[in-house]
């Protein structure tokens, strides 16, 4: 009887902390899981608003192109920044800062050849009158909206995901689970050269 | 020379907290009305007259229009701004996404109509664009808040006619929650009742009998929830009883839609 107890008491303590232990790890995995969905999910809607803005500029190049003299070197930089940046794409399930980086630095491309364009049109008022073309800008200016708005959402995905995973205990077990931190997605990172340009139609 | 690093990085701090100075959007408010007019723009009869018309919309056709007008934006960007607070705040329906946010902002004298993703379709940018341009603008360049505002619903009502009609058939199950919405303060109602006939019997004997010194926390909390009750009628507490006179909000309250950032912005 007392040799029993003496064994069964070392175990009980074991296998208590081993569900006590099993407990906190599945819990932090899950919900770590679901915040890197989250993550993933709101770095997709940042892609597909970029996206919506590159096929929005494709029909601007179209309009604008109707107009006999158009400046060609212009148009051609809007062009060139949008199939270099249509080609940088994220996978959403390797969100490293490296690739994040490019993708920004591409866009931002497109975000300054696109105000020169805006602000040469100024020069054209026909095709500042024409109504295709003020349709083309008053979406343009909603997307650049959305693109805000997806990014901010993003980022504060990847602020809770990274609060979630930095917090003792949890940081014992994020490298053990596989959770890297995920990288924020600043402003426009190719922008800096961007001509000072309100804009704003 | 870390003590220069640390004022520095303190510097920089201060700095960085300045250019992203964050106005905070208000915590969804109990009575969720069609408009809320804090920068004071409209007069009370305008006020309550687009909030009947925004609210027998939204109770017809479940697709709620919000209008805030705001001092200032303390440096936002609007249509963000005016998105996130339509996100934050739920207007339209969950399923649907049929909300809509014209917000206002005096001082920046900026507009902007945000919607959310459900109607995309009908109110385009383009569409928002007109509207803030051709109606919006003009009327208000004169001052005339309302005339803009009321015009740019109309606007907007007739841009999403017939495409949301059919959502009068989930008036049934709107009803249904008003029912539970009765029900509900009823029993915490009797609840507290009960619970003050019960204390009162108890507290009767022993320490003293009568504490009429001054009203505990207890006694605070049963006034309040009794005040606060659209039904208490007679009782005591509410001081602005006769406010929820002029028209019931929105019937369902917000529903949680959500917003994109889709929409226009424009100046006056």
């Amino acid at each position: 009887m007392r040799k029993h107890l003496k064994w069964i008491i070392p175990v009980g303590i074991i296998v208590i902390l081993g569900i006590i232990l099993y407990n906190m790890t599945a819990g932090f995995n899950n919900k770590a899981v679901t915040l890197e969905e989250n993550a993933q999910t709101a770095w997709s809607n940042v892609e597909s608003s970029y996206q919506r803005r590159n096929d929005l500029i494709g029909n601007l190049v179209k309009t604008v192109q109707g107009a006999a003299d158009f400046e060609r070197k212009t148009l051609t930089e809007v062009i060139e920044a949008r199939s270099k940046a249509t080609s940088v794409n994220v996978d959403a399930s390797n969100l490293n800062p490296e690739s994040i980086k490019a993708f920004g630095q591409a866009q931002g491309g497109v975000s300054s050849a696109l105000s020169r364009l805006l602000v040469s049109v100024e020069r054209y008022p026909d095709i500042k009158a024409n109504q295709n073309f003020l349709n083309l800008q008053a979406q343009l200016e909603g997307t650049e909206n959305r693109i805000n708005v997806a990014r901010n959402r993003y980022n504060e995905a990847v602020g809770d995901f990274n609060i979630l995973i930095r917090k003792f205990p949890n940081n014992l077990f994020a490298g053990m689970f596989g959770f890297q931190p995920l990288t924020r997605y600043e402003a426009d990172a190719g922008a800096e050269n961007t001509p000072d340009v309100e804009f704003e139609f | 020379m870390t003590l220069n690093k640390t004022v520095l990085t303190g510097l920089l701090l201060c700095l960085s907290l300045i250019s992203f100075a964050q106005k905070d959007i208000p915590p969804q408010p109990d009575k969720q009305k069609a408009v809320y007019d804090s920068a004071d723009m409209l007069s009370n009869e305008e006020e309550s007259a687009l909030r009947q018309k925004l609210e027998t919309y939204a109770d017809t056709t479940s697709t709620q229009i919000v209008i805030v007008t705001l001092k200032s934006l303390e440096g936002e960007y609007i249509a963000t701004f005016a998105t996130e607070w339509a996100e934050e705040w739920g207007i339209g329906q969950d399923n649907k996404d049929n909300g809509a946010i014209i917000m206002v902002s005096q001082d920046d004298r900026k507009i902007t109509i945000q919607n959310g993703y459900g109607l995309e379709e009908y109110l385009t940018d383009y569409n928002s664009k007109t509207i803030i341009d051709q109606i919006i603008q003009p009327a208000f360049k004169k001052g005339n808040f309302y005339e803009g505002l009321d015009k740019a619903t109309s606007a907007i009502f007739q841009l999403l006619a017939g495409q949301f009609d059919a959502e009068a058939l989930n008036q049934k199950s709107d009803k249904k929650n008003n029912i539970l919405g009765y029900v509900i303060p009823i029993l915490v109602i009797i609840f507290f009742i009960i619970l003050v006939v019960k204390r009162r019997r108890g507290g009767g004997n022993g320490s003293g009998g009568m504490r009429r010194g001054r009203p505990d926390l207890f006694d605070i909390l049963i006034l309040s929830s009794l005040g606060g009750s659209h039904h208490s009628g007679g009782f005591g507490g509410s001081s602005s009883g006769g406010s929820f006179g002029g028209g019931g909000g929105f019937s369902g309250g917000f529903g949680g839609g959500s917003f994109g950032g889709g929409g226009a912005v424009g100046g006056w």
